[in-house]
């Protein structure tokens, strides 16, 4: 559009105003229901300014009215993605206030699921990158992998997605040896898979033409707007708290965490091919390490369930059954903030308790939150056509973001 | 790309919950108030072993500073800011601030206390990323923010009213949006719940609950 009035294209001084436009909710790149509000001048974004919250559900108003236990679920559903790694992090925040500590095997077992977790989400958000910029095999290979992934999410909780697996005090159900056996079968064909894609996109001229030195983030940057995961490590700090404040028994295993040089779309791209191969190294440690770990799955107390057999025999068994699922279990006052390496950045959890059985405040601290508020000093400078690319390398979800 | 080990950039990883951690955590608390004496009026290590600081309102931007750029604090990435409702207190809000050091690998806690028609001084400046979480502060607690840049609403409706996560604000909320066939686009109405909304009292009646049974009365008058 055009202001003003001219007679002579070709040499009058034209006055141009600047183009707004609505970049979703409805965009198939925008990766859920992000709404942008774009200031193009031509084709380069002038300014970018996210509208969130078309997903918002008040989960941490609604949690306020729930006991410990009932809040477990709403994890799933904020990186639907990956749940496992969400709920781990409630669970790690109600132990880590009541003191409770996880049996060996109960630990091992939430450490391989926080793994799939992980390949579930990267796998995702690599072949969608690859789709956001213009490929449509990959997302088609790696789906096909995700669903496998989610047979052994069914295999041990029931459910696909929304998972309610992992408890305070443990997980809710002991894994069976054939599905141990499973994932290590399938971790010992993944790397194919992996090589597939590989071969399709890293060396691929149209993706790299998209994907390299664009939204290139220094380190000072990744310091001020408060990134964390690949958006940090892409950048060239090794930074995982896995590593860094090991939770759970993440010192015992052996793993790399590889970091980017440029910052860039390809370098996180590269970091999160790789970090699939560190985490299949985890999943087959702890499988083997499941093998000498035959122990309960939970510490048994006042946070968790009797055992069935118990509940059906025992009169206190079933007292306690019934009361732990209606009034719930007390948390002793007091606060705490707990985070976990989500496969996404850095996930906390900010919980406050008066000593009753529903949490006085729950903060979730998301890490898209923080990468999804770049998008404006990101963004900035770039063209229309990479503003997909970047959505796409900083893996927002707006399940966590809107929560 | 490199694959590397552990960086030495960063510190070596601390035992969780250590005696020693707490020990580094309290001389950290220490030299927070040494620095900046008159901005802080206490510190704390928490059972769970995390480090408090207890801040004045009015310093609470000099103290980020201070913690930002003082060689020994380094904690240069904001994980976290949120508030939480005591409505029984004058002071209604408080406002919590989380801090990472990557350098460091040490976390802090600030707290300041702000009542329902304070401000709080914007540490936009210092963080540009605390821009989102002070607008989602505002938009969930109604607590303003000087200086702060755009301080809009950011996860809930357009236009909406009340500020969700106060205490009184209740859980169905105020409005209810529907699409109305006869006038062709969506309506807001108030809310009006077909059922009564279900919120169960759970707590063991020898412990939490005030049933009164009849008689009750009787047994207080003597």
């Amino acid at each position: 559009m055009m202001d003003g009035t001219f007679n002579d294209a070709q040499t009058g001084e034209q006055r141009i105003r600047n183009f707004n436009i609505n970049f979703g909710p409805q965009h198939p790149a925008a990766h859920g229901v992000l709404r942008l509000v774009l200031e193009l001048d031509g084709e380069i974004v002038e300014r970018c300014d996210p509208h969130i919250g078309l997903l918002h559900r008040g989960t941490e108003k609604l949690m306020e009215s729930r006991t410990y236990l009932q809040n477990l679920p709403y994890f799933d559903r904020l990186d639907y993605v990956a749940p496992m790694n969400q709920e781990h992090a409630w669970c790690l925040a109600i132990e880590k206030l009541a003191g409770i500590d996880v049996p060996r095997r109960g630990s091992l077992i939430r450490v391989l699921y926080s793994e799939i977790g992980r390949i579930l989400n990267h796998i995702l958000n690599v072949t969608t990158q690859a789709m956001d910029v213009g490929a449509l095999t990959p997302p088609l290979w790696g789906f096909e992998e995700r669903e496998k992934l989610m047979v052994f999410y069914e295999r041990a909780c029931g459910a696909r997605l929304h998972a309610n697996y992992f408890r305070p005090g443990g997980v809710h159900q002991d894994l069976p040896q054939d599905l141990l056996d499973d994932i290590m079968a399938w971790s010992m064909e993944f790397p194919d898979v992996l090589a597939d894609i590989d071969g399709l996109l890293t060396e691929n001229r149209i993706f790299k033409q998209r994907n390299v030195d664009i939204a290139i983030v220094t380190e000072q940057e990744a310091l001020d707007w408060g990134f964390s995961g690949v958006m940090v490590r892409g950048s060239g700090m090794a930074w995982d708290l896995r590593r860094a404040q090991p939770y759970e028994c993440y010192d015992e295993f052996e793993f790399d965490i590889p970091v980017g040089k440029n910052g860039d779309c390809y370098d996180r791209y590269l970091c999160r091919m790789q970090e699939m191969r560190e985490s299949l190294k985890i999943i087959q440690q702890a499988i083997q390490k499941l093998e000498s770990a035959t122990g309960d799955v939970m510490s048994r107390g006042k946070a968790s369930p009797p055992k069935r057999h118990e509940m059906k025999t025992s009169m206190e068994a079933l007292i306690h059954h019934f009361k732990l699922y209606t009034e719930g279990f007390r948390v002793p006052a007091g606060e705490v903030y707990v985070a976990v390496e989500a496969p996404k950045g850095e996930f906390g959890v900010y919980l406050v308790s008066d000593g009753s059985n529903k949490p006085y405040k729950t903060k979730i601290r998301a890490p898209g939150y923080l990468h999804l508020q770049a998008m404006d000093h990101i963004c900035k400078g770039h063209q229309l056509a990479d503003v997909a690319a970047v959505i796409g390398t900083m893996d927002v979800v707006f399940g966590e973001i809107d929560r | 790309m490199v694959c590397c080990n552990y960086n030495a950039k960063f510190a070596a990883p601390a035992p969780l919950l250590g005696n020693l951690m707490s020990e580094e955590l309290k001389e950290l608390g220490a030299q927070v108030e040494l620095k900046c004496p008159k901005a802080v009026s206490g510190y704390e290590i928490t059972p769970q072993g995390e480090l408090l600081v207890q801040v004045k309102l009015a310093h609470i931007a000099d103290v980020v500073e201070v913690l930002k750029k003082g060689v020994v604090f380094r904690f240069s990435t904001l994980v976290d800011i949120t508030a939480v409702d005591y409505p029984a207190r004058a002071d209604r809000f408080e406002v919590v601030y989380h801090f990472l050091s990557m350098y460091t690998n040490l976390r802090i806690r600030l707290k300041v206390h702000v009542a329902e028609d304070g401000m709080v001084p914007s540490i936009t400046a210092v963080h540009p990323s605390a821009n989102w979480f002070e607008r989602e502060v505002f938009d969930m607690y109604g607590v303003l923010f000087s200086d702060h840049p755009d301080l809009r609403r950011i996860l809930t409706d357009y236009g909406f009213r009340g500020y969700p996560l106060r205490k009184d604000f209740p859980t169905t909320g105020y409005t209810e949006l529907r699409y109305d066939e006869v006038e062709k686009r969506v309506v807001y109405e108030p809310v009006n719940l077909v059922q009564e909304y279900r919120q169960f009292d759970f707590m063991s009646p020898w412990e939490g609950a005030e049933y009164i049974l009849p008689g009750d009365d009787k047994a207080e008058a003597k």
